[in-house]
């Protein structure tokens, strides 16, 4: 087998095109490697050879999923590639569903094997870990010599269709994929083992871990909305203008809540957003873009819903750990509930 | 977040872009937005197609949150 044909999926960031504001930038194809794909080039030393790098924006990837996923595949496909990679993403959201979307694309569609990279947190993670290998990076692209370590590795047994290691040994995330193998203890010996270390209080290894459902039954619809009082909530990062709480544009450590009373309308200059992950251009002209007051507003006028909140909750879901936003959300909930929110609209960008 | 507002009691809807993000967080509730920077608005738009195109998808998320639902639910938005 003579060196093994790679194309690399990268965004706008990563192939130097641009930041936020070139995020709609649509699919290319350029010859060779560039950007992460340099340094995954020289992983590969002379056993593969990154022959072509796709580019796609993650603005146009994540608003029009069908359709940049299908363009990016004819892309690939023109270079008849042994093996594809994508990313790695890191902790960028976008950038992640784009990244596990192509792989999963490239493996299923054009059966061609496929690997990707990015942080556990990352939304695309819990999406594809199951369908396709995705290494487990740090969050953000710092980690940068560590994933391609990984990565190298890992699509060149992949390719070469050898056998794949655990995750731990591979540094994949898991796939909830069961293997048999011959051990020469038997199960009850196993099982007892581990009890026997539980009770001692030291470490043990399970041998089935139980898959992690965390699911929240839908609460009962509202029977009258002409009586409801209704919240807004948002990962949008809205703020009064100079976002006098200081929230973060990325990872944000805490959420802020704001007085909309007596508004009618989120002027430009007067609200604003926070968030670091997106252009902020169309937030900035016009925050209700972001979260609807001016409609709710006159809904509330027109007596079709009982009441807007007098407060709104906002903090930017931009790389944010899912702990801190499960920890604000879980305060602020509780406070809407004992003021008597009746439903809330949530808001993402 | 919208899982904590589901688990503390509160009905909720969530207006997203990328519609499989919001089904992986674990949404009950979902009205799919416009775009990533702009999910309930269109600067393409003179200013008061926009709002009605606002007015509509907030109507649409108000639906949902009077309609019962026992699973994942997308109330698209008709175009």
């Amino acid at each position: 087998m003579g060196k093994i044909k790679v194309v690399h999926y990268i965004n706008q960031f990563y192939a130097g095109i641009g930041g936020e504001e070139m995020a709609d930038h649509r699919p290319e194809a350029r010859e060779g490697a560039m950007g992460p794909g340099l340094a995954i080039q020289a992983g590969f030393k002379d056993e593969a050879e990154i022959i072509a790098t796709v580019i796609c924006g993650d603005g146009y990837f994540g608003e029009n999923l069908e359709d940049a996923k299908k363009e990016v595949l004819e892309l690939i496909k023109q270079y008849n590639p042994d093996l594809v990679i994508a990313g790695p993403a890191f902790n960028a959201g976008r950038y992640g569903v784009a990244a596990g979307t192509v792989t999963e694309a490239v493996q299923n569609e054009l059966g061609i094997p496929a690997v990707t990279g990015m942080y556990i947190e990352n939304p695309g993670a819990d999406m594809f870990k199951k369908s396709v290998y995705v290494v487990s990076t740090r969050n953000s692209a710092a980690g940068m010599r560590d994933a391609v370590s990984k990565l190298v590795p890992l699509a060149l047994k992949v390719a070469k269709g050898e056998e794949i290691g655990s995750p731990e040994e591979e540094g994949y995330l898991e796939r909830g994929i069961r293997k048999n193998y011959f051990t020469d203890k038997r199960g009850s010996e196993r099982a007892v083992d581990m009890l026997v270390k539980k009770l001692a209080g030291e470490e043990f290894v399970t041998e089935f871990p139980m898959p992690n459902f965390d699911r929240v039954d839908p609460n009962p619809a509202i029977k009258d909305l002409s009586k409801a009082t209704i919240a807004i909530v948002t990962s949008g990062g809205i703020v009064p203008h100079g976002n006098p709480d200081h929230i973060e544009s990325s990872s944000a450590q805490k959420y802020g809540k704001y007085d909309i009373e007596g508004v009618d309308d989120l002027k430009e200059g007067e609200w604003e957003t926070a968030h670091g992950g997106h252009d902020p251009v169309y937030a900035n002209i016009d925050a209700d873009r972001v979260i609807p007051v001016d409609v709710l507003r006159e809904m509330e006028k027109e007596g079709k819903i009982g009441k807007l909140h007098r407060y709104y909750y906002s903090t930017v879901g931009n790389g944010t750990a899912v702990a801190s936003s499960k920890k604000f959300s879980e305060e602020f909930s509780a406070e809407m509930k004992r003021d008597g929110v009746d439903a809330v609209i949530l808001t993402s960008t | 977040m919208v899982k904590e507002v589901e688990r503390a009691g509160i009905p909720v809807v969530h207006m997203c872009t990328v519609v499989p993000i919001s089904l992986t967080v674990g949404a009950n509730r979902i009205v799919p937005a416009i775009a990533i920077p702009h999910p309930l608005g269109d600067p393409k738009l003179d200013p008061k197609e926009e709002k009605a195109l606002r007015r509509k998808l907030v109507e649409r998320a108000l639906e949902a949150l009077t309609t019962e639902v026992t699973e994942q639910t997308v109330f698209d938005v008709k175009k």
